[in-house]
């Protein structure tokens, strides 16, 4: 590694990462980005790929401000992707549903909905309840026992494998140095520049943005940053190509553009990202079913469970370190709804040297401590 | 393309795409539409092009068809019964056939 001295340093090269390398690259900044290698745990290839806006922020009412302000930048956002790589991410935002298959779970539903729009401050994103009828005039394929649904006109999907593809592809085209196999062992700070310590060599930056998933519960405490994580596995069920009888994307199943159905939505508290149960796999598929009978005779072509990156309370962590100018750590669960924003809202702020608290002080970790001192 | 070797022995008819074909009892769908001349069983769901049947092992899935209207079922997997009614699957398939 030569001794070369970069703007910034982001550390992982999920999506988090590279999206927010991308942005610091428009500002005209010298990045690298440092990356584990092929085998790392990587929510980016593993995801279920929604833009969803539905039921977010209750908690924490300016999470749904910030997640709607990623959903509406992400068509111009896409379109930048595929001015500068010619790669199409297939962003689409026809509207989500979220379907119930009893009387109980749609009126479990409407109640976190209830309660989402009753905290001050929120931002009303006008997701409707309807019924199996006004259902049905939208997405034909629903079986009989689905009673209702909700539905958002914000929610939307994208190929998050092609998004991963192109943001690689645009920060390469951008110059930006992306180092695989630079797992960071530590982060020292002297005389203001930062040192991050790796197996193939020290990279020197004045800035270092950590965005590693989950494991910035490690690394952020080394620039006197914290990021509490809670890690949970998920299953997906992918079957074979079908032509295209599904036009919104549901919560917990969606046909991509290429033609498969992806179906899954379950949690485990596992960090095993190699573990697969029958259990979980058949009762999605069982669901699935129930909500389109069609699905009944498909074929079930891959499975796969990976690990999501998930705050201690779900929300996202931004901030900036006090002891460590210059240091900052971003964590969500959402990594490709929020894309846009970490391109082109939280990325400038880094290159700018300061987060715009206006915008994103309510995601400081330092709300953990309110919490840890009751 | 292929010619069966000794006799063909007790035969029934299955419908490939409206066209009656004799088959051997015993014969897979591939195997009848092999012999009988059908070289194309689908074409892909994402270039279109054609495929026939491969490895005739249930291995590399290129053999699909839609049988008694049931899609993408493997050709070389099959036996054939009489009567089945079996068709060439274009591009994708259509979910719930």
């Amino acid at each position: 590694m030569a001794a070369e001295e970069y703007d910034v340093a982001v550390v992982g090269g999920g999506l988090v990462g590279i999206a927010t390398a991308w942005g610091l690259s428009r500002e005209g900044l010298r990045v690298a980005v440092l990356d584990e290698g092929d085998r790392a745990v990587r929510a980016s290839r593993g995801n279920f790929a929604l833009v969803w806006v539905q039921s977010k922020g209750l908690g924490l009412a300016p999470y749904a401000d910030w997640t709607i302000r990623s959903s509406n930048a992400w068509g111009g956002f896409s379109d930048l992707l595929k001015q500068e790589t010619g790669l199409d991410v297939c962003f689409q935002r026809p509207g989500g549903f979220h379907l119930a298959l009893s009387e109980k779970e749609l009126e479990a539903r409407a109640g976190i909905l209830k309660r989402l729009h009753n905290q001050p401050g929120i931002v009303d994103y006008k997701t409707e309840i309807l019924d199996h009828s006004q259902v049905a005039k939208m997405l034909p394929d629903i079986g009989p026992e689905v009673v209702g649904a909700s539905y958002c006109p914000l929610d939307g999907h994208v190929n998050s494998l092609r998004l991963f593809r192109t943001l690689h592809t645009a920060i390469n085209a951008r110059g930006v140095d992306y180092l695989p196999s630079h797992r960071v062992e530590n982060i020292t700070r002297e005389g203001g520049v930062f040192r991050l310590a790796t197996s193939q060599g020290d990279v020197r930056a004045g800035r270092v943005a950590l965005a590693a998933g989950n494991a910035n519960m490690r690394l952020a405490p080394m620039v006197g940053l914290e990021a509490p994580m809670k890690p949970e596995r998920g299953q997906i069920v992918v079957t074979e190509r079908l032509r295209p009888f599904l036009n919104y994307p549901v919560v917990t199943l969606r046909q991509t553009d290429e033609g498969t159905v992806m179906i899954g939505d379950s949690k485990e508290e596992s960090t095993d990202p190699t573990g697969l149960t029958l259990g979980v796999s058949a009762t999605e598929a069982e669901r699935a079913v129930r909500l389109f009978p069609l699905l009944a005779n498909v074929n079930v072509v891959r499975t796969w469970s990976a690990i999501r990156v998930m705050t201690k309370d779900g929300f996202p962590i931004y901030d900036e370190s006090e002891t460590h100018p210059g240091a900052f750590v971003l964590c969500c669960h959402s990594g490709v709804t929020l894309a846009a924003n970490h391109a082109l809202t939280v990325a400038p702020m880094i290159a700018r040297g300061a987060l715009d608290t206006a915008l994103v002080a309510p995601f400081s970790a330092r709300r953990f401590h309110v919490q840890e001192a009751g | 393309m292929f010619k069966r070797l000794g006799e063909l022995g007790a035969t029934l008819t299955i419908k490939v795409d409206g066209r009656d074909i004799r088959a051997r009892i015993g014969d897979t769908v591939a195997a009848a539409m092999l012999a009988a001349g059908i070289d194309r069983c689908r074409t892909t769901p994402v270039s279109g092009a054609p495929r026939a049947p491969y490895c005739l092992m249930g291995v590399c899935f290129d053999c699909l068809v839609t049988i008694d209207g049931v899609g993408s079922r493997q050709a070389c997997l099959a036996p054939v019964r009489e009567g089945m009614t079996v068709e060439t699957q274009i591009g994708k398939r259509e979910a719930g056939r």
